[in-house]
């Protein structure tokens, strides 16, 4: 096994907590971190295959870096979300989880 | 039970897929090649850069104005307060961002100029001009933002400029961003010198403009 596969069989662990994280999780803090490990895991995934050769593949790892800006990103706005939500309502969980 | 059924899928699908690495074919395409190949003409000596700024500079076109966009829409989500005045720190946590900050912006702008031809660029060196700026903000120096000043505003949107006006020019000569060979390594260092500084303060404003509501509040 090469350190490349490693990578991306370990990604693949992280992909899958994060998503069961975020099924599981009522929290909207812990469910946007959640959703940043199953970002890390893709990622993870990505430039793992890309080094599988013994010669890297420079494609992939420059669509993780363009992957790893738009994440924080994303995760900024779903913070400011969870922000305005929580200073209406006074709560950071999604209604809706309550009739599960 | 649907906790159950959920544990159960994730851990079904960590296997396939897993099982499917295991056993994974050779790419049917393979980029190495004609990316090593063009790395001469793309005006810049190292794969990554060349493949960001060059051959796919379309997706960082996108890419900054997503970072755009997303600092957009948290100003409209944020609402708009006026600033509030930093909160006091300890003066050694202040003496010590007030010497961290110069050598951020040194080793920014050396990460800039090393993209071409080793691990660096535009994005690594605004995501360490934007932790200066949080560090300060910690530390009591800087104040949380308010809604952004014109002066701000024009930086925030430097980059995107700079980057779609050279779009332009290049979409009326030709392709879209497809660099003539001998100007290539400019044109990258001229957009990389604009991304870095609007992603820096679009970073830090990522930080800043939740910051500010926190103090009000």
């Amino acid at each position: 096994m090469t350190s490349g596969l490693l990578f991306a069989l370990v990604g693949i662990a992280l992909f899958g907590l994060g998503a069961a994280g975020v099924l599981l999780i009522g929290h909207l803090l812990r469910r946007i971190l959640a959703f940043n490990l199953m970002g890390s895991g893709a990622f993870l995934v990505l430039v793992g295959l890309a080094q599988r050769n013994d010669v890297p593949d420079p494609v992939p790892q420059a669509m993780v870096l363009t992957g790893i800006v738009v994440a924080v990103a994303a995760t900024a706005l779903a913070l400011a979300l969870a922000r305005r939500l929580q200073a209406l309502t006074g709560r950071l969980d999604l209604p809706e989880d309550d009739d599960a | 039970m649907k906790r159950l059924a959920i544990i159960a899928a994730v851990l079904a699908f960590a296997a396939a897929t897993g099982a499917a690495m295991l056993d994974l074919a050779p790419a049917a395409i393979d980029l190495r090649t004609p990316a090593a190949a063009h790395l001469a003409q793309s005006g810049v000596s190292h794969p990554v850069t060349a493949v960001l700024l060059n051959y796919r500079a379309y997706d960082t076109l996108l890419e900054i104005a997503v970072l755009l966009l997303a600092l957009l829409a948290i100003l409209a989500v944020a609402g708009t307060p006026a600033a509030a005045p930093p909160q006091a720190s300890d003066p050694v946590v202040q003496t010590l961002a007030r010497l961290v900050a110069p050598l951020a912006v040194v080793v920014a702008v050396y990460l800039l100029w090393a993209g071409a031809f080793r691990p660096g660029g535009a994005f690594q060196a605004g995501a360490v001009l934007a932790a200066a700026a949080v560090l300060l903000h910690l530390a009591g120096l800087l104040r949380g933002w308010g809604f952004p000043p014109l002066r701000l505003r024009l930086g925030l949107a430097a980059g995107f400029a700079v980057f779609l006006t050279v779009a332009a020019v290049l979409a009326m000569r030709g392709a879209l961003l497809e660099y003539p060979p001998d100007t290539a390594g400019m044109l990258i260092l001229l957009i990389e010198s604009g991304l870095t500084f609007s992603l820096g303060l679009i970073l830090a404003g990522l930080f800043l403009c939740l910051a500010h509501e926190d103090e009000t509040s």
